[in-house]
């Protein structure tokens, strides 16, 4: 008998504990230490967690090797994923101290339930460009091939930075597409084009650039009237807010900018 | 009530079962529940349920055409290399779905080992609904065989060697005793694998791709709308949820109907 | 219905040969594991030996040779279902998703006849075998007794050449077992049938002959009575120890 009765309190007690764990992790950064108050000197080791767009895969990588040569003793790690999904992840307490976002829309939804520490800065543009396998299989040429019957196009979801990029392109041009599939980041898009299952795909100039002799880049005139302007923001609660914002001067400044612009991204 | 266990390892499972109840539980907690009707009968989410359900039903009508005869081969015939078969057939259950999708893609995508002689003929796989059905029951059919398989290892084939004494051909003696009596087997399979099939998403995004009505499924439907509208992502989820429980709690059958 | 067999399986140390003449009963005595069982299957179909040949009414059921080159004939190997040999288990596995009615008819119905006919066919000898009362029940919810007669009920209607039992009586209770015997003692008349048994009481109520088995091999043999009363071996003095063979067969139940 006595067994069971222990069974059942270390049954309440696991209970118990679990649900408690539940209240203790609340949603918001916002119970976060405020930051700088710890007072990190340059000397200790510091690592500075960095959320970014699928497409700035390899721009940031860049930019965060710069960084850490330049700052002895900072260690940036670096999450790469469709910028809706980080903004969930932040949302849910994901502990990063810098975001950036493919396009202003997304990063608004930060800003406006004041997750990010004061206004975002833009610091790239990014436009859409077609991107077809090496071969060209279907002769695409210009936007409006992509309508014609018979072409297996790939873009992005309208719930995505790129997605939204487009619609404003289609817009622009005065050409409907009909998309076999509608992903959720620009980097499936692209791996379905260098695969061969779609005749052609819509993604960033920086993607194409990046891609190399896998794809093939046709430019599209009206994308310069779509363009997706990049934001960079310290997320509020981080506790390496001073590192942040350095680490957010170095993409805006003459550095990352360098880097951004070898990749195909436009000015700010 | 006569307790065939000692009393501690009721309490283990109880844990256990928290486990994976609580979550449920937490998820359903944060349903906007004023929004519900609304989001659950949007033109996409009613659009990804009937896919769903269309799609899982004929993955497991496939399951069950090709399971069984596997079953049968597995648990009744002796062949040169069955072990090896046997792993390779229930491979899907240990890969990771997107491994799965990788693998159809580079057998039926347009440039695969028979896309490409698909797309001669004129059929094109990649991005339709024929793909949906395909990653599914890629991934569903060991479970059907696996359930089949392990029913008809355990009632032997004592009754099947009677019933061929009695002068039942092997086709009679298929129809009239091996099917009829591996049938709960059958049924517990073939509800496993349509549970499957609904959940299914790895493979699908890999190789069917997403669009609305022909290839975006439920649960690549919310993690779409995770995106944008957290609300309808957790709405679609306790649908999903609510099939499965569903599916499954119509087919059971408690045992003792000997 | 004369029954010629002989076989050798290695791997079981059998290598036996002997006849069942028409509405013959031949009882295979022997320990465990001296090839009884096995006899039964190779006959039945179910096991296939190493070499050997067996005819039931002429026609061939199996004629294996070692070497097969050499012969100059073919291998033959009937299956079980082209055999017309009835297999009676140990257990009665009565086929659970069918009722008694239906197990009965399955034999008829696997010969072609019509659901009707074989219906008619069933309940015939289901009051044949004197359990009509349970027509309609599962296997389920019969006793052990109630399932062997139903079994010996199946057996015999499907129309059986030879009819093949494998310790009828091992699986049932002490009160089950006469009245089982005393069924089968009326339907095995005139009929061939391969006895394999125990109890020396079952020879002695069922077979006209004994065949003793030693490690696979046969060892005695020859009419029950006599073998009985002037045993050869260890094996059958130990087995007919005590038995008062003084009186005569016994003689037949009219009713009960």
């Amino acid at each position: 008998m006595t067994w069971f009765r222990t069974g059942r309190v270390a049954l309440g007690l696991a209970a118990a504990s679990v649900v408690l764990a539940g209240c203790a992790g609340t949603a918001g950064a916002s119970d976060r230490s405020p930051e700088g108050s710890t007072g990190h000197t340059e000397t200790q080791t510091e690592t500075l967690t960095v959320f970014a767009a699928a497409s700035l895969t390899e721009t940031f990588t860049e930019l965060a090797d710069r960084f850490e040569a330049a700052n002895p003793g900072v260690t940036v790690a670096l999450s790469f994923a469709g910028s809706a999904d980080l903004v969930t992840q932040i949302r849910e307490g994901a502990p990063a101290d810098v975001f950036a976002a493919a396009d202003l829309a997304t990063m608004a939804k930060l800003s406006r339930d004041r997750l990010v520490d004061g206004d975002p800065t833009v610091f790239a543009t990014n436009t859409l460009m077609i991107a077809v396998p090496a071969d060209n299989p279907a002769d695409i040429a210009s936007f409006a091939d992509l309508a014609a019957p018979g072409v297996d196009v790939v873009v992005c979801a309208p719930a995505v930075p790129c997605g939204a990029a487009r619609l404003a392109l289609e817009a622009a041009a005065g050409v409907r597409l009909a998309p076999v599939s509608e992903e959720n980041a620009v980097t499936d898009v692209l791996g379905k084009v260098t695969s061969g299952q779609a005749d052609a795909g819509l993604v960033y100039v920086t993607d194409v650039a990046a891609a190399g002799d896998a794809v093939l880049g046709i430019p599209v005139a009206e994308a310069e009237q779509a363009p997706n302007e990049y934001p960079i923001a310290v997320v509020a609660g981080s506790e390496h807010a001073r590192l942040g914002a350095s680490f957010a001067r170095f993409v805006t400044g003459a550095t990352g900018q360098g880097v951004l612009g070898a990749a195909g991204f436009g000015a700010r | 009530m006569t307790l065939g266990v000692p009393r501690w390892t009721l309490a283990v499972a109880a844990v256990g079962a928290l486990f994976i109840v609580l979550p449920i539980v937490g998820m359903t907690l944060r349903v906007e529940w004023s929004q519900f009707g609304a989001l659950v009968t949007s033109e996409a989410s009613v659009a990804a349920l009937l896919l769903s359900l269309r799609t899982a039903a004929m993955s497991t009508v496939l399951c069950l055409l090709f399971g069984v005869p596997m079953a049968l081969a597995l648990a009744r015939s002796r062949f040169p290399g069955q072990r090896l078969v046997r792993a390779v057939v229930l491979l899907p259950l240990v890969l990771p779905p997107v491994v799965g999708g990788i693998a159809l893609l580079s057998t039926f995508g347009r440039r695969g080992l028979l896309g490409e002689t698909f797309e001669v003929l004129g059929i094109q796989i990649a991005f339709s609904t024929t793909a949906v059905v395909l990653a599914q029951t890629f991934v569903a059919l060991p479970f059907l065989v696996l359930s089949v398989e392990a029913t008809l290892r355990a009632s032997g084939a004592r009754f099947e060697a009677v019933a061929a004494t009695l002068g039942a051909t092997p086709g009679t003696v298929l129809r009239r005793v091996t099917l009829p009596l591996v049938l709960p087997g059958l049924i517990s399979g073939a509800v496993l694998a349509f549970a499957r099939a609904l959940g299914e998403f790895g493979a699908t995004l890999t190789f069917a791709g997403s669009l609305q009505g022909v290839t975006r499924t439920l649960p690549l439907e919310i993690y779409l709308q995770r995106e944008t509208d957290a609300d309808a992502a957790v709405a679609l989820a306790l649908v999903l949820v609510a099939v499965a429980l569903i599916v499954m709690v119509a087919t059971h059958r408690p045992r003792g109907l000997s | 219905m004369t029954f010629e067999f002989a076989a050798v399986l290695r791997r079981r140390a059998l290598d036996v040969s002997f006849t069942v003449r028409p509405g013959e009963t031949v009882a295979l005595l022997g320990s465990n594991g001296a090839g009884k069982s096995t006899i039964v299957e190779v006959s039945a179909g179910l096991l296939r030996p190493d070499s050997g040949r067996a005819t039931l009414d002429g026609q061939v059921l199996f004629d294996l040779a070692a070497d097969a080159a050499g012969r100059g004939r073919p291998d033959v190997f009937l299956p079980p279902h082209a055999r017309r040999t009835v297999l009676l288990a140990q257990e009665p596995l009565l086929f659970p998703h069918l009722s008694v009615r239906d197990n009965v008819a399955f034999g008829p119905r696997s010969a072609g006849q019509s659901r009707a006919a074989s219906r008619l066919l069933a309940d015939e000898w289901l009051a044949a075998a004197e359990v009509s009362e349970l027509a309609d029940r599962r296997p389920g919810m019969l006793s052990g007794g109630q399932a062997q007669r139903v079994a010996v009920a199946r057996a015999l209607a499907a129309s059986p050449r030879l009819l093949l039992l494998d310790e009828p009586m091992t699986a049932l209770d002490v009160a089950a077992v006469p009245a089982q015997r005393q069924l089968l003692h009326r339907v095995l008349l005139d009929r061939s049938v391969i006895l394999v048994t125990h109890d020396p009481l079952d020879a002695l109520a069922l077979a006209d002959r004994v065949i003793v088995l030693g490690d696979g091999r046969i060892v005695e043999e020859g009419p029950t009575r006599a073998v009985f009363a002037h045993p050869q071996t260890d094996f059958t003095r130990a087995l007919t120890f005590g038995l008062d063979l003084s009186a005569g067969p016994p003689a037949p139940i009219s009713s009960v």
